[in-house]
């Protein structure tokens, strides 16, 4: 499954749900997906998106998908204890390509060898998924993302070197204002 | 240092919604006040750094958080911080305790936070308060200071 496949199951079930998007998921998402509920945390810090959706969660109550990276992931390990300890409707999205995609293709310490799905049990999450084929991805998607938070899935892509640091669809002063404009209504 | 329950009572005075903490020696005994408070909800985090994203999605979510932690986990979450005040340029508020501020200042303490506390703040272009000596009035006011700021803001408390 590759990382745009696996993006494209994620967005025809996106509902109305707030979607942030992370690193080499902010170069895929805005064609798939580019309503004032989708929020490419671009520039970022790196390893923070989990938790500023953990955070936009928490104020509006509403549902929430988080997309991070493996790399991003594990700057940010204890971020999965934090989710599964504080009651939301978010989903946490692990694009896992083995690599530092937005600078080149370099190797993430463990790639390939890493059991997110026990991490995730063990930071305690109820409700984990697992899919590194497209076809039982789009199968169960619906199942995924309607259930009761939080959810981790793990979605294991092909690692894909050679793509350029990806830019956001507009400068973050925008994307904020018609976020809060989105969220009032 | 003020009372637990008394620190409390001014953050809810003061309009915060959320506090996300990791708490220090000084800071820890406003837990029980915190966990009973019925207008602050109280988010803990694993690390500093993630503290202040979550802050940033509850501030882009309408919420009005404050962040507490000592300044050993300031030093920890400097990218955190340069994002959610330089990049998203969020009112981010947080209340940092400044370990052995009080002795560093009589000279007594071979701790090097104090020293580097104000400096690294200065270096990010984050304003600040500093309350060497934390009674309740001068926290009270401080931490409307703090809420009322319109953009981010740290309040230091000498430990």
């Amino acid at each position: 499954m590759t990382h745009q496949e696996a993006l494209t199951v994620l967005a025809a079930h996106r509902g109305d749900r707030i979607v942030l998007t992370t690193m080499g998921s902010v170069g895929i998402w805005p064609a798939l997906s580019d309503t004032p509920l989708d929020f490419a945390y671009l520039p970022s810090s790196m390893g923070q998106g989990v938790a500023v959706g953990l955070g936009l969660a928490l104020a509006t109550g509403r549902d929430v998908v988080a997309i991070t990276g493996d790399g991003s992931l594990l700057m940010n390990l204890g971020s999965l204890v934090t989710v599964a300890n504080h009651p939301t409707n978010l989903t946490v999205v692990l694009i896992d390509n083995g690599l530092y995609e937005v600078t080149g293709g370099q190797d993430v310490v463990g790639a390939r060898r890493i059991n997110y799905e026990h991490l995730a049990y063990a930071a305690g999450f109820d409700r984990v998924y697992i899919f590194a084929d497209l076809e039982p991805w789009q199968k169960k998607a619906a199942e995924v993302l309607s259930g009761p938070g939080p959810t981790f899935l793990w979605l294991e892509v092909d690692g894909e070197r050679g793509h350029k640091t990806p830019s956001p669809p507009r400068p973050m002063a925008e994307q904020i204002q018609r976020l809060r404009v989105a969220l009032a209504q | 240092m003020v009372e637990p329950k008394a620190a409390v009572s001014h953050l809810e005075a003061a309009g915060f919604t959320h506090v996300v903490w990791i708490p220090d020696s000084s800071l820890g005994p406003w837990e029980s006040a915190l966990v009973a408070s019925q207008k602050l909800q109280l988010i803990r985090p694993c690390r500093e750094g993630e503290a202040i994203g979550i802050a940033a999605g509850l501030i882009l979510g309408g919420a009005k958080p404050v962040v507490v932690i000592q300044c050993t986990g300031l030093f920890e979450a400097g990218d955190a911080l340069r994002n959610v005040v330089h990049d998203l340029k969020l009112p981010l508020k947080l209340i940092v305790g400044v370990r052995s501020y009080q002795a560093h200042l009589a000279g007594k303490s071979t701790d090097n936070c104090p020293a580097f506390t104000e400096p690294i703040l200065r270096a990010w272009q984050l304003p600040f308060t500093i309350l060497p000596d934390v009674d309740d009035a001068g926290f009270a006011a401080a931490t409307w200071e703090l809420a009322d700021a319109p953009a981010a803001w740290a309040l230091l408390l000498g430990e």
